[in-house]
């Protein structure tokens, strides 16, 4: 019997399709829309964790000046040196610091040129991030001491100056240095910030300190902490050493900062859940008004319908029925436009995963989860309106025009 | 069926008012009527007499005020509203005025109807829906809509619906009131030939004379009382 009011209800529901669609275009619109935050939300979660995983695992930074995320001013702390660097090394806890100095800079390639982040750094660097080489290999020790014009080069940057070719062993030019492509660098993606990773050029720190930038400044160092240190004690033991190499008294203020990256990455995961938590609020209130739609247009239905309603009754129907009947079209409805709602809200999803350049992730558990509540809007909506259909008089009711 | 001739429906004292007081109106003021099994009652009378008030109640539709109504010898006064809907849905059927079908619903659906609420199968369902368009002449027309029937056909579709249940007795409330002369004789016959063939009681309102000639009982309202009670010698009913 249940199979049974379920077909009569499709039946009914497909007779007035435009109706029917109208009555559920709320719930569709809702349910869509949370969907796709929630999906775009969960994507660019996975985005800020993949990009986590991106800055190597145990990394801290290393930057001169109080704060790194202080107002621009970097005071007159004093910069880094490559001895700084080499220091840091010697420390048990520190598994590898990698000293960085970066410039952006014009690369030239035949006709090709392009705008790129230029870092300088030493061998070390590519293991403190995580990061390989795919095609050619990375610059030794007695080149990066040399200061060689050996370069590595992301994929981005590859495909703006060499499109598809083999980049390895061509040479492009840096303001005036003529310097030879040793090595593809592996994809890395974005990073937490948004910018792409892999437009990049990663020469020897020496090379870009004696003929681009001409100085001996060293502007932040990656640490790698060794295996079993905590970050805790690796920061503890670098902020030693580090004010002794800055000759810092004691009860005096650090003149540069130690930065966990892995820790800022998991605050904006954490803003990125509080927002997508509020979108998503928003998108279920409007699920709730889509609700008020089915009860609303259900409730002029049954008013429209008091003939039909009447007429079941005359052949025996009981007002349980009636209300079952009720009761059922709009779960049907809600359910299919729960559906539509799903399917919609997943294409937009896609489309903006595509667009913003992060994973398409979609969660079973909130698909399920919107397909129950569609239900659920159903039953609690259509309910009012069925049972006022089921209390319908048959004689008024038959008598209505 | 029990047999033929036994009372079926039983009024006795039936009253029902409407509203309170000053304005009370009382639609049937202490009506005794017996209809027996396979009759066929025309019931005539002016408007606003009680014709529809006494059909309702007949049809459990509705409730008397006061009074007894009998159903194959039982108290059914009392009955409430699920009890009377099972009544209508194992005894009655109604064929109305103005047809009362399902809009956009095909005849063969129209006359499926009751059936879902008897809990029948598909299969049986639509092998009986045939079956009672058949007897109504209208085979071929199964899966027209009611829009793309005439009037005529469609208080046959109605007529269909009635009988598909297998009622003992078919209601029906000016079932020509909406039809010219030739559709309304066509109809008549066809109730004829239900009471004949399938011994079906019909209990009948109209207004014209005409109509009222194919019963074997003329039962004439007055201000919500019997007036008259007399058989026809022209028709007899079913035997
Ligand atoms: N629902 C109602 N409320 C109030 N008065 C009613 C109602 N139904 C019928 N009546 C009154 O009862 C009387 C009998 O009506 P009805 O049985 O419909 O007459 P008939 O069918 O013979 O024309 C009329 O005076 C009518 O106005
Ligand atoms: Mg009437």
């Amino acid at each position: 019997m249940i199979w049974e009011t379920v077909r009569l209800a499709l039946q009914a529901i497909l007779r007035n399709a435009l109706r029917s669609f109208l009555t559920v275009l709320g719930v569709v619109i809702g349910v869509a829309a949370v969907i796709a935050m929630v999906t775009i939300g969960q994507g660019s979660s996975d985005q800020v964790t993949a990009s986590v995983a991106s800055l190597g695992t145990n990394v801290l930074i290393l930057r001169p000046g109080r704060a790194m995320m202080g107002p621009g001013a970097r005071d007159d702390a004093p910069e880094f040196r490559l001895a700084d660097a080499e220091a840091l090394n010697a420390l048990s806890a520190v598994a590898a610091a990698a000293p960085v100095s970066s410039s952006t800079l014009t690369a030239v390639y035949g006709n090709a040129n392009a705008t790129t982040l230029v870092t300088g750094t030493d061998t070390s660097y590519l293991d403190v991030l995580n990061w390989s080489v795919v095609r050619g290999r990375g610059f030794t020790d007695p080149e990066e001491r040399s200061g060689a014009a050996a370069c590595l080069i992301g994929e981005t940057l590859r495909q703006k100056l060499f499109g598809n070719t083999d980049p390895t062993g061509e040479s492009i030019r840096l303001r005036s240095v003529s310097c030879e492509v040793v090595g593809l660098l592996q994809v890395k993606g974005a990073s937490t910030f948004g910018q792409d990773q892999d437009d990049t050029i990663i020469v020897p720190i020496r090379m870009l300190q004696r003929r681009v930038t001409g100085t001996t400044d060293v502007s932040s160092i990656r640490v790698a902490l060794a295996p079993g240190v905590t970050t805790a004690r690796g920061i503890r033991e670098i902020e030693a050493l580090m004010r002794e190499r800055r000759r810092i008294g004691i009860g005096e203020d650090d003149d540069f900062s130690v930065t966990d990256m892995a820790e800022i990455s998991s605050m904006l995961t954490g803003i990125n859940n509080v927002l997508t938590g509020l979108l998503s609020a928003v998108a279920a209130v409007s699920l709730l008004v889509g609700g008020i739609g089915i009860m609303n247009i259900m409730l002029v239905s049954v008013t429209e319908r008091t003939r039909e309603i009447g007429i079941r009754l005359a052949v025996g129907a009981q007002a349980r029925q009636v209300l079952m009947q009720f009761l059922i079209e709009a779960v049907v409805l809600s359910l299919i436009g729960g559906l539509i709602g799903i399917l919609l809200g997943l294409a937009l999803a896609y489309v903006a995963a595509q667009f913003m350049a992060i994973p398409f992730a979609p969660s079973l558990s909130v698909i399920l989860l919107a397909f129950v509540f569609s239900a659920f809007v159903g039953v609690v909506f259509g309910f009012f309106p069925a049972r006022s259909a089921a209390r319908l008089d048959p004689i008024e009711a038959l008598r209505y025009q | 069926m029990a047999s033929s001739g036994a009372p079926i429906i039983e009024f006795r004292g039936i009253r029902r008012t409407y509203g309170t007081g000053e304005a009370e109106v009382r639609a049937l003021d202490g009506v005794d009527l017996t209809i027996r099994r396979s009759e066929f009652i025309a019931i005539m009378g002016p408007s606003g007499s009680g014709k529809s008030t006494a059909m309702n109640i007949i049809g459990f539709l509705d409730r008397p005020t006061e009074g007894t109504y009998l159903f194959e010898g039982q108290d059914v006064s009392e009955l409430n509203r699920d009890q009377r809907a099972l009544i209508r849905r194992h005894y009655l059927g109604f064929v109305f005025q103005g047809f009362n079908l399902l809009a956009r619903t095909s005849a063969q659906e129209n006359v499926e109807l009751p059936l879902i609420y008897k809990g029948m199968g598909r299969a049986e369902r639509a092998a009986r829906a045939a079956e009672a368009l058949a007897k109504v002449g209208l085979q071929g027309r199964e899966h027209h809509d009611p829009s793309e029937l005439s009037g005529g056909q469609q208080q046959r579709v109605a007529i269909a619906r009635a009988l598909a249940g297998d009622p003992e007795v078919i209601l029906a409330d000016e079932p020509t009131g909406n039809l010219d002369t030739t559709r309304s004789r066509e109809i008549m016959e066809l109730l004829v030939r239900l009471n004949r063939e399938d011994g079906i009681t019909i209990v009948m309102v109209t207004h014209e004379e005409d109509m009222a000639a194919h019963a074997g009982r003329l039962v004439t309202f007055i201000d919500g009382r019997v007036a008259s009670d007399r058989a026809m010698p022209a028709r007899r009913a079913a035997r």
